[in-house]
């Protein structure tokens, strides 16, 4: 078999698996919401309707959600419903839930983008330094520093930059992703940079942390394998031991965690999000849940899902495009 | 010293510096008092049961001891007393290093880019093919991964690794586990050709019979120590070898018998005082309890206190 059929293969067999886990995810949640004591109905017409209103009426009412009807019916009209886009409509915000979505999606995407490319980056360079200078005062420092944001709250850091940049230093606004009071014609993108500034640089202040210390848990054993013992034997230099051998071995786990780790800035969004008012789809989801809007939450449920698991289906892809193990191994089959 | 000793190692001592039950920081002498030399033109197998100590006197003279270990003795090479700078020079240059498995190969890199170093000049390109043809190793080699050699495959590529400079010394670690008869011997063929042609080779192997066919010395290690160094030919007989252990070994080896030597090899920790064989030697006496020094006997040496 030639290695590129091998590899679309493998690439086939994962995205299946993909569409798999988001049907699963799916049910669940479709699931849950309904057995949830969450009430479409009295969110819809509030506590004071619920209170006034007519049998005939809540009859109606029911039959327009579709509370009339099995679970199972309901599901599927929901599902042949979604994958011609149409995701209902949001209680909340009394717009399709798709719309919704697709606003929020855009500025937690760039938070989240900013986010994640930021610390992985900074991450890997730091724990490939502290790495190789193991247990001198750079790994000392590097560690102390991820240590110590490793087990600080990602709630309370957001706070604390809030208070120091923004209400003290006014360097920042302290909410949202627009000035307030100027027309949405009139925002810059400078204006936008701005807002987004102090959530995107506390998001990866935190996710540095982590990648730091994996890169430097990889790098240290990557350093103590044969094949590096074997290259020092040979004479070469530390420096091109880690151009040729040290970063071409520790790069492929790295990008793997990166990219599975989608689900925990996502997770760390949420938070972020709702500390600085930043309208994305964390804080979206926080107000679905709270409100009871199960259109909205059983979209971003999914919408969310659907990013967490490509972020592992593409760190899955490219241990099969980079390890010549797998990619040649798949050939061999 | 001879000019003719192209490596000479006097009580070299290995340490480790490791923690029990995390707290209380001790320091583990592993290697103690270990000898051995090798001549311009001769072989010199090193062996010892598994754990005796062999791997770690390859590393030593390769200068990649983990950085937990401490290494004391001398080390000359040419006459000259090594240090790890002078180590730092002379590795993958006149010392080459041939290790015992493919994982000494970096898994995400093509064969033979790790061979030629990845230099890319016109010249490492023609020596590593002149070399793959000389050890019968397909053209295509160059292209595939480690994972893709067989275990023959990868033994001679880690010889024309070695051989991409002009060594003077080859520290080969068990270069032939995983081979059938024939390419062990085969791939051992190499290295005495090597030796002969004013080469040294220092051959680690557990395997006394391989060792035998193709050395000129054997060096006999025993818990981290050199308890003899006898010729080859020594080995035709039980009265011309010299230590209880070696003759241990010998009364081992299929065509004398197959006899197995009772007990085991001390841990670090439990090394006795005196002679580290003491408890397992068939001829001990209280004279074995105090320190033995190494004595020369018919030109071979031997660190027992009852030799003859
Ligand atoms: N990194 C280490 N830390 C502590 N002890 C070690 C380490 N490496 C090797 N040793 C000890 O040193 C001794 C000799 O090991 P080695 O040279 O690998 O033996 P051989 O190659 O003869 O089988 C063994 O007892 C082993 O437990
Ligand atoms: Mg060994």
């Amino acid at each position: 078999m030639k290695t590129g059929h091998a590899v679309a293969v493998y690439l086939v067999k994962i995205l299946v698996k993909l569409l798999l886990v988001l049907l699963a995810v799916s049910i669940i949640c479709f699931v849950l919401i309904s057995v949830s004591p969450v009430d479409p109905i009295r969110m819809y017409v509030g506590e004071v309707g619920m209170r006034n209103i007519q049998p005939e009426t809540l009859a109606k009412l029911e039959s327009y959600f579709g509370l009339d009807t099995p679970l199972t019916i309901r599901y599927f009209n929901w599902l042949s419903d979604f994958v011609r886009g149409d995701m209902g409509t949001s209680l909340i915000y009394r717009q399709p839930v798709i719309d919704v979505i697709g606003v929020r999606f855009v500025n937690s995407f760039a938070l989240m983008l900013t986010a994640w490319l930021f610390s992985g980056i900074l991450g890997f360079f730091l724990g490939v330094i502290a790495g190789i200078r193991r247990g001198r005062l750079t790994d000392k420092l590097v560690k102390g520093y991820s240590l110590l944001l490793a087990s600080t709250p990602t709630f309370w850091l957001a706070l604390v930059m809030l208070m120091v940049f923004a209400v003290w230093l006014k360097w920042f606004p302290i909410g949202l992703s627009v000035p307030i009071g100027v027309d949405a014609s009139k925002v810059t993108i400078f204006d936008t940079l701005h807002h987004l500034f102090l959530p995107a640089l506390t998001l990866s202040v935190i996710g540095v942390a982590n990648i730091a210390l994996h890169t430097r848990e990889k790098m240290i054993d990557v350093m103590a394998e044969d094949y590096v013992l074997y290259a020092k034997a040979r004479g070469k230099s530390t420096f091109s031991i880690l151009r040729h051998h040290g970063i071409r071995n520790v790069i492929l786990p790295a990008i793997t965690l990166q990219f599975a780790s989608i689900g925990e800035i996502f997770g760390g969004s949420v938070l972020v999000e709702q500390v600085f008012s930043y309208p994305g789809l964390g804080q979206a989801a926080v107000n679905a849940g709270l409100s009871g809007d199960s259109p909205l939450l059983l979209g971003i449920a999914v919408i969310s899902a659907a990013l967490v698991f490509s972020g592992n289906f593409i760190a899955n892809a490219l241990y099969g495009i980079i390890d010549p193990r797998i990619r040649r191994g798949l050939k061999n089959d | 010293m001879s000019q003719k000793e192209l490596l000479k190692v006097e009580n070299l001592s290995v340490s480790f510096t490791g923690y029990e039950r995390g707290f209380r920081q001790i320091d583990l002498q592993v290697i103690e008092n270990l000898n051995v030399t090798v001549k311009k033109g001769e072989m010199v197998a090193v062996v010892g049961a598994s754990g005796s100590g062999k791997s770690l006197l390859a590393h030593t003279l390769l200068g990649i001891l983990p950085p937990n270990s401490t290494a004391c003795g001398n080390i000359y090479f040419e006459g000259e007393l090594l240090n790890a700078q002078k180590i730092n020079q002379l590795r993958g240059k006149e010392i080459a290093f041939v290790p015992q498995s493919v994982t000494y190969l970096d898994p995400l890199k093509k064969v033979g880019s790790q061979v030629r170093k990845d230099k890319k000049v016109i010249e490492s390109y023609r020596k590593q093919q002149e070399l793959f043809s000389f050890y019968d190793l397909p053209a295509k080699t160059d292209n595939l991964y480690p994972f893709e050699l067989s275990g023959g495959m990868a033994r001679r590529v880690f010889l024309s690794a070695a051989m991409m400079e002009t060594p003077k010394l080859i520290v080969a670690d068990e270069p032939t586990p995983g081979l059938h008869l024939e390419a062990a011997k085969n791939s051992l063929k190499h290295f005495r050709e090597f030796a002969d042609k004013g080469g040294g080779v220092l051959l680690i192997t557990h395997d006394i019979e391989l060792a035998l066919e193709v050395s000129d010395r054997i060096a006999v290690f025993y818990a981290g120590t050199t308890v003899e160094e006898a010729f080859a030919s020594d080995f035709q007989s039980e009265n011309l070898l010299r230590h209880p252990y070696t003759k241990a070994l010998w009364r081992a080896l299929p065509q004398n018998g197959f006899a197995p030597t009772p007990g085991v090899q001390p841990y670090v920790k439990d090394k006795p005082q005196g002679c580290v064989y003491a408890p397992r030697c068939s001829v001990y006496s209280s004279k074995c309890n105090s320190k033995i020094p190494m004595q020369t006997i018919r030109n071979g040496s031997v660190l027992c206190a009852c030799a003859k």
